[in-house]
């Protein structure tokens, strides 16, 4: 340390303006920094590890979804790593023996025995596997919540949309390894999930019989597809999401977090907490919140029953069997894909009605998801950097896209549930599948348009809201008996927000020939963007800017009933001036 | 900002059509001098204290909250470990809206979840009442180096990775370039040409082609007996009245109910392709000339492997003989040859030919005409 050191170097002098400790380091500050000057003579990880202490994050409840995705994930490798203490992910037959007296003696594969020994003989088993599924489906909503978040508020934008993509990938990932972990248990219900995943890949076309034959080691459902699902989902899978997952909250912390517009908040600067102690307080208590929140739900709401389903025979089933949540959507477009899609030709089949819901939404889902910022710059042609992130309402356009996308979503995961809805509902199954058929088509425009229609009525509300002033409540008379009231004309600190983003406008379509005549090779692609930027730009509403704002007050406001006369600030300080 | 501070304000506004008025969904008006564009921004707003950081009391209030809220984690963490030892596995216990539940799970998991909230909740806590609330402003740089950074790195990969000379040994560039292209090869053959074996005709075969079905096998028919599932027993035509339905399986795939024995080696790969669905119809309410022919007296047999993706048809409507699978809701109208009357599925059940044999126990005549369950591209 520079005041112990016996001639202390130029560099290592207190800079100007900085002021000396005031009182010498305290016992325990000594001793953490001999250990931290241990491990720092052997690594130089007290620069790093300052910068990161001392770095700052901006909060905002939105923030923490992410948050929750990550904590879900812990959990999930915590309480996986436990469960593959017990759990044998072995097809081979056994007879089952343990305490759960309606299936002893049944005749089953080693995975499901191991799956019922978990549940009824390991003391603290069944919570442990409880919290292992409610993690996951907590993870996989958290993601899919912390997605529309960061798509809503424009986060993904420069320089952000890599991290965007990464996100896209780790999603896809998420429910892939949820579907692989939901297989394990080689119930019936799981079994027959994977009997409907052996009918999808053998619709491949071309390859289809292959591929199934290669993926389950031979006829379904064979000895190997458990021994494999259990290395995809505990080994292959786990290892490319942690990565990614590392890529990705390290992306976070390299470009700072982005922050919602607010007084002091600009695109230059990240206004917030330190890590320490303030936010490692917050988001290390989140974890605990968390994984709290997840044992509470464990503890008391049961969660895939498996033994109340038996072990898997590809002979009977379960009316209502259905897929965990975030696997819904596939399965809805599996239902609702009409039969005429399966085609016949030179004794060849070629099944759209299977291959389009099963093989091919899924990777599209997840690649148009990750292709759009790259689509709205294209759009917008902006080369900038945001940090600042937008207010839904303020990119009308793109809320309306996401609610689209929602809404088609939503349909064809509340399609999986159609069997269910017809029974609790007593409607028909054939009238709801209809319903969703048609409302895939006919639901999303509808959405986009109340969404961009409100969007716009919000923003023009926040321009009026500046426009009109606050209403101050001093109606003021004048000496030749007129009133008025009172409005403040100076922009209020909170109104900051509604004036802070930028005007937008369409791009302007350049001349198609140059200035000799000659046709720009790059006229079409531009015509494409101008007609896109019209689409997105063309009723935009801006925020009011200051000569508006002044306009107004001069000139009143044609809905007001009560217009303030030329002159009425000075009629009011006389007023006040002679009150006092 | 009012008319007496900008006494100029109506020049400085382009007039739209609206007369004077600025409408409030009109976007822009350009100022021409004066005013600037935008807003600035107004500067983080004035601190507020809150009440632990004013008054010592409160401040006090806090800490033994948060105290508390830890307490409140220590005694979940040690009752936690007291249930642990106390709770027998099999013990079950009433939850008044939960009903009869594990005592483990959820006297375990609920201790669990206090030791876990009240350190969540009392860090938080902690950090809103007590923790510095300051906030601090840090300065964002761009993310791009800096131009002579970024010259750097195009020189080094051009210059000293050029050094390398790979780009004047053309010989050099192509073999290596083959062999990073190859090397993987042998790793995703060894994977690939090992996952298992291919299909061959077994896709196509079912055990009532007369017997293992698997790759590589090439059963004979002889007429097989419909066996009851899971009774393993022979199906007297007399005895299947009409709107009765039984699950079936050929005969010699299902062990030997009382000793086990006997039955197909591949049980489940068997069973998955040859589930037969019998039903007894009156015949007047047959309209296929075929399934009639197929059948015998109105019963008629059918795979019970969907044609969609390959789940059980196991719904069998008695009023309507529609049979519906739970996995996408395909229906099949039994009275029509089991032809999709809704959902998913393009083809119909494939029919099993059924007859009876001397003793009047219902046989197979012939096996599936096609392949049974989901579509693939060269089943024809």
């Amino acid at each position: 340390m520079s005041t112990t050191a016996p001639d202390p170097r130029p560099a290592d002098a207190l800079r100007e303006g900085d002021s000396a400790p005031a009182t010498p380091p305290s016992a325990g500050a000594r001793s953490i920094g001999g250990f931290a000057g241990w491990v720092d003579d052997r690594t130089g990880a007290a620069k790093p590890v300052g910068y990161l202490m001392k770095k700052v994050f901006p909060d905002h409840w939105s923030f923490m979804l992410g948050e929750i995705a990550m904590y879900s994930m812990i959990i999930c490798l915590v309480t996986g790593a436990f469960l593959t203490f017990w759990y044998v992910p072995s097809a081979g037959h056994t007879v089952y023996d343990g305490s759960y007296v309606p299936l002893r003696g049944v005749e089953m594969s080693e995975a499901y025995a191991s799956t019922l020994h978990i549940s009824f003989d390991i003391k603290g088993g069944l919570i442990i596997r409880q919290i292992h599924h409610w993690a996951a489906l907590m993870f996989t909503v958290a993601v899919v919540v912390h997605m529309f978040r960061v798509f809503f508020t424009g986060a993904f934008r420069k320089p952000r949309e890599l991290n965007w993509v990464i996100g896209s990938v780790l999603a896809l990932l998420a429910i892939i390894e949820g579907f692989a972990g939901y297989s394990l248990p080689d119930d019936l219900l799981s079994g027959t999930g994977i009997r409907a995943m052996a009918g999808f890949v053998q619709t491949a076309p071309v390859i289809g019989s292959y591929l199934v034959y290669g993926i389950f080691g031979g006829p379904f459902p064979g000895e190997m597809i458990i021994p494999r699902l259990y290395s995809a989902h505990v080994l292959l899978i786990p290892a490319v999401l942690v990565g990614l997952f590392t890529a990705h909250i390290g992306l976070v912390a390299l470009q700072k977090h982005t922050q919602f517009p607010g007084p002091g908040r600009t695109n230059d600067n990240v206004v917030g907490y330190p890590v320490m102690p303030v936010y490692a307080a917050k988001a290390g208590g989140f974890f605990f919140i968390v994984f709290g929140v997840i044992a509470l739900i464990s503890a008391l709401v049961q969660i895939n029953p498996i033994w109340g389903y038996g072990p898997y025979d590809p002979s009977p089933v379960t009316a209502g069997s259905q897929p965990d949540w975030y696997m819904g959507f596939a399965d809805g477009a599996l239902r609702l894909l009409p039969g005429w899609l399966e085609f016949t030709f030179f004794g060849f089949t070629l099944s759209l009605n299977i291959a389009l819901g099963a093989l091919v939404l899924l990777p599209l889902v997840y690649m148009v998801l990750g292709v759009y910022p790259f689509v709205e710059r294209f759009v917008t042609g902006d080369d900038r950097e945001h940090h600042l992130l937008d207010r839904p309402r303020n990119a009308p356009v793109r809320t309306g896209i996401g609610m689209a996308g929602i809404t088609a979503y939503t349909v064809f995961m509340f399609a999986a549930g159609n069997d269910i809805m017809a029974i609790k509902l007593g409607m028909s199954i054939n009238d709801i599948t209809w319903f969703f058929r048609i409302g895939l088509f006919v639901l999303p425009p509808i959405v986009f348009w109340v969404t961009k229609r409100t969007c716009l009525a919000l923003q023009r509300r926040d321009r009026d809201q500046v426009l009109h002033g606050r209403e101050s409540g001093t109606i003021i008379r004048t000496p030749d008996g007129r009133f008025f009231e009172r409005h403040d004309t100076e922009l209020p600190e909170d109104q900051w927000i509604l004036v802070q983003h930028e005007a937008v406008h369409p791009l302007e379509l350049e001349a198609e020939t140059d200035e000799h005549g000659v046709a720009r090779p790059a006229a079409r692609k531009d015509r494409f963007r101008a007609a896109l930027s019209r689409f997105y730009f063309a009723d935009a509403v801006n925020p009011v800017t200051p000569a508006e704002l002044a306009a107004a007050h001069h000139h009143g406001h044609e809905t007001e009933a009560i217009e303030a006369p030329a002159g009425a600030a000075e009629i009011e300080s006389a007023e006040t001036a002679g009150r006092h | 900002m009012n008319d007496q501070d900008t006494p100029t304000t109506g020049t400085e506004v382009a007039r739209g059509d609206h007369g004077d008025a600025v409408r409030l969904d009109d976007g822009h008006v350009v100022g021409t001098g004066g005013l600037p564009d935008r807003f600035t921004n107004p500067g983080l707003p004035a601190h507020h204290h809150r009440m632990a950081d004013v008054d010592e009391a409160a401040a006090r209030r806090a800490e033994k909250q948060v105290a508390t809220l830890f307490g409140i984690s220590i005694v979940g963490t040690l009752a936690f470990i007291v249930l642990y030892f106390l709770l027998d596995v099999e013990q079950t216990v009433f939850i008044p809206g939960v009903g009869y539940t594990s005592a483990t799970n959820a006297g375990l998991g609920v201790c669990l979840a206090l030791s876990m909230l009240g350190i969540g909740l009392g860090a938080v806590h902690w950090a809103k009442t007590l923790m510095p609330d300051h906030e601090v402003v840090e300065e964002r740089h761009p993310m791009r180096a800096s131009d002579a950074e970024r010259a750097e790195v195009v020189r080094v990969i051009t210059e000293e990775g050029g050094s390398s000379q790979v780009m004047r040994r053309p010989l050099i560039k192509y073999t290596l370039g083959g062999a990073l292209g190859l090397f993987a090869v042998p790793l995703v053959l060894q994977v690939g040409g090992s996952l298992g074996e291919m299909p061959k005709k077994s896709l196509s075969l079912t055990w009532w082609n007369g017997g293992p079905s698997g790759p590589g096998e090439e059963p004979t028919f002889s007429p097989m007996r419909l066996m009851k599932d899971p009774e393993n027993v022979p199906i007297k035509a007399a005895d299947v009245t009409i709107g009765s339905v039984y699950h079936v399986m050929p005969e010699g795939l299902l062990p030997d109910e009382e000793t086990g024995e006997g039955g197909a080696e591949h049980l489940l790969e068997e069973k998955a392709k040859a589930a037969v669905l019998l039903m007894r119809l009156d015949p007047a309410q047959i309209k296929s000339q075929k399934e009639l022919d197929w059948g015998y007296e109105g019963i008629v047999a059918y795979s019970k492997i969907c044609t969609h993706v390959g789940c059980p048809v196991g719904l069998y409507e008695q009023q309507t003989h529609h049979l519906l699978c739970p996995c996408h809701q395909s229906t099949f109208d039994v009275t029509q040859d089991c032809k999709v009357i809704f959902g998913p599925a393009k083809r119909p059940l494939p029919q099993l030919k059924i007859t009876v044999d001397d003793e009047g126990y219902l046989v197979s005549a012939q096996p599936f005409r096609e392949a049974v369950g989901p579509s693939f591209w060269e089943r024809g």
